[in-house]
């Protein structure tokens, strides 16, 4: 498992790799949040100093996609698609099956930290109705069965 | 013995890579030597994982097939044997333009790619002044194929004229629309065809460098492109000498970052600059002061993964396929409740009707069709008794309806309307960018209208409708713009599921 503790040197140095591009903004955070799952608050100075930037544009720019998170995520992220396809195939009651075997909302995660459970629109899966993710594996006709099996079989 | 196992993320959705597997052990433990070719689909994705076995005859099909039974692919005779697959009645009907060598080659292979007609288009482009380049796509008609169907040849003279010292051609691959998966399809399964299309769309325009903007739900597209890329730029199809030309071109993939709206052009720049992804009004528009204020072409991954096909056979050959103004093909994507689902590349013309029953098969429940949305979120539901409409731009708008990047999503008679209206108000207010008014409170509006109207108050129904035109005449772009097609098409459609009185809502 991945530490979520970066020191300000490690962000540095993500931050100096994606330097090079022509707005370098998004792919800082993609680097930081691939590495730690998530966007450590200690990390907006340091990206708004290496970018000329105030830390509130960091925070704005970051705040506004759905991708970045504040804090890490659970150990297991199961993302189901409430789009309107996989809605058409039954996608509303397996998510509210999921939800609620877990005692979850979407984008909460169970108490002892072991399963995030997010929504997600599209994976362009839609001709195989509904779709999910669980830890990065696509899922297509999913059922509530089969994304427990997944996530027994990821623990 | 040559095998093909897709690796599309629908085909690995339903099990290909355990079925690759299977056949690799089956493979060793028979001591059979087994070239195992991992492609991209054919878009029949009922039959997925499709594998293909080579034969004298051609190429023998087989699915939807399980690890189980897999063994039997080895044998004399198997259960799920479908016969060669170019004379399966879904490929046969088909005019495979832009996704001719989809789910055919090996997706990272340059060598196949070019043996199938790949690099051609570049050549001959190659050879021509950009304003032959333009011209050329302007005669063939092409139309963007992300929704709004602008003529693609006249933004790109647009922005050959402009004079800059940069000049971009940036591809819109945030394919965010529930229903559509073509540029997700393409982009893994013929990744080269998308490069092409840019450096021939680069070259025409005299712009250095391309950036794809593909979504962060699509990992697998986003690694495919990425090692494409990488594969084009070693053996000199990017890069300062394109093919030994001396012209420069080059690209890179940019991952969104889970926003719809980055789909409308000018939030993809935003975002692409690494600002918030929000609308900018226009003018400008971005053919003149596009990504970092320079020239930018922005064209949809179906429309610039079609370009190279029309410089390979000719801008003629393109236009003569098609209906009226909508010429070429398009890939029809059938989704949703629905029994045969998949990409369908055709011409223009074909009706809703035949789309849904006759190529889709009905439903896949079974139980009759309420409802076709067509066109993503944003597009307009279509009832059954619209199934004569023809499948083209203008036919489309005719019926209060658009085509949008051709996704349709089928829903059977257990449906509810009312929920689906709700759904779209509340998707546009989660992903409103927040620029405009009508958008960002219109939809949080809407979302409490439509429930008053579950609680029973018919009396809010005019207010919706009043909402809705606000919405649709107020907004900066497109989200808030056409949230009101499927929620007014709802209504008008299915006005006792609102509690409205039959006269009352016609
Ligand atoms: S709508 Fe769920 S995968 Fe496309």
């Amino acid at each position: 498992m991945r530490h979520s503790n970066p020191t300000p040197d490690e962000i540095r140095a993500l931050i100096d790799a994606e330097l090079h591009r022509e707005g370098p903004l998004l792919p800082i955070l993609h680097a930081i949040q691939h590495a730690y799952d998530h966007v450590p608050e200690m990390a907006l100075p340091l990206i708004a100093e290496a970018l000329n930037l105030t830390r509130a544009e960091v925070h704005g720019v970051m705040s506004f996609y759905h991708d970045f998170r504040k804090a890490p995520a659970g150990r297991h992220v199961v993302k189901i698609c409430r789009a309107e396809a996989c809605q058409s195939m039954g996608a509303n009651a397996l998510s509210q099956a999921v939800l609620d075997k877990l005692g979850l909302d979407w984008g909460g995660t169970t108490a002892d930290g072991s399963v995030t459970v997010e929504p997600v629109y599209c994976l362009g899966l839609c001709a195989c109705a509904p779709a999910a993710m669980v830890d990065g594996k696509l899922i297509g006709r999913a059922d509530a069965a089969r994304l427990a099996a997944e996530l027994e079989g990821a623990a | 013995m040559k095998i093909w196992v897709p690796m599309d993320s629908a085909a690995k959705a339903l099990g290909s890579d355990e079925v690759a597997e299977a056949i690799r052990i089956e493979a060793e433990k028979r001591g059979v030597e087994v070239e195992l070719v991992r492609n991209g689909t054919r878009g029949m994705i009922w039959l997925e994982p499709l594998v293909e076995v080579e034969t004298p005859e051609g190429r023998m099909a087989f699915g939807p097939m399980s690890p189980a039974d897999v063994p039997a692919l080895f044998e004399e005779t198997h259960p799920k044997a479908l016969g060669l697959t170019e004379e399966l009645d879904w490929m046969k009907r088909q005019t495979r333009l832009t996704f001719a060598r989809c789910g055919v080659t090996d997706p990272l292979s340059l060598a196949e790619y070019e043996a199938n007609g790949g690099l051609a288009g570049l050549r001959r482009a190659l050879d021509m002044s950009g304003e032959q380049i333009v011209d050329e796509v302007k005669l063939s008609g092409l139309r963007g194929r992300g929704g709004a169907g602008f003529p693609t040849g006249i933004k790109w003279d647009t922005v050959r004229m402009a004079h800059a010292d940069r000049k971009y051609i940036v591809c819109n691959a945030d394919e965010g629309d529930s229903g559509t998966f073509a540029d997700r399809m393409i982009i893994e399964g013929d990744p080269f065809c998308l490069i092409e299309g840019m450096a021939i769309a680069g070259i025409g325009c005299g712009a250095v460098q391309g950036y794809v903007y593909l979504r962060s739900e699509y990992p697998d597209a986003i690694a495919v492109l990425t090692r494409a890329i990488e594969i084009a730029r070693e053996v000199g199809v990017l890069g300062d000498s394109v093919l030994g030309s001396g012209k420069t071109f080059d690209m890179e993939v940019r991952t969104g970052a889970g926003a719809y709206v980055c789909g409308e052009e000018t939030s993809l720049l935003n975002s692409l600059e690494g600002k918030r992804g929000v609308v900018r009004a226009k003018p400008p528009l971005p053919a003149l002061e596009g990504a970092f204020g320079k020239p930018t072409v922005v064209n949809n991954v179906i429309s610039l993964a079609t370009v190279p096909v029309i410089f390979e056979k000719g801008a003629e050959h393109y236009a003569h396929f098609g209906l009226g103004r909508s010429k070429g093909t398009i890939p029809l994507q059938i989704a949703g409740n629905v029994r045969h689902g998949g990409l369908f590349e055709t011409a223009f013309g074909m009706s809703l009707g035949q789309i849904v029953e006759d190529l889709g098969g009905g439903t896949a429940s079974g139980r009759a069709v309420k409802a076709v949305q067509v066109g993503g979120p944003l597009g307009a539901y279509l009832s059954p008794d619209q199934f004569d409409t023809p499948f083209g731009y203008e036919e489309f708008d005719g019926q209060g309806a658009l085509i949008g990047h051709a996704g349709l999503v089928v829903f059977d008679d257990t449906a509810d309307m009312l929920g689906m209206a709700r759904f779209a108000m509340e998707f546009c207010a989660v992903e409103s960018c927040g620029k405009c008014t009508p958008c960002r409170i219109g939809a949080v509006r809407g979302v409490e209208t439509l429930d008053r109207i579950a609680a029973g108050d018919a009396a809010a129904i005019p207010l919706l409708t009043d909402l809705c035109e606000t919405m649709k005449d107020g907004s900066l772009c497109a989200l808030g713009g056409f949230t009101p097609y499927p929620v007014m098409s709802a209504l008008r459609l299915f006005p006792e599921e609102f509690g409205a009185v039959k006269e009352a809502a016609e």
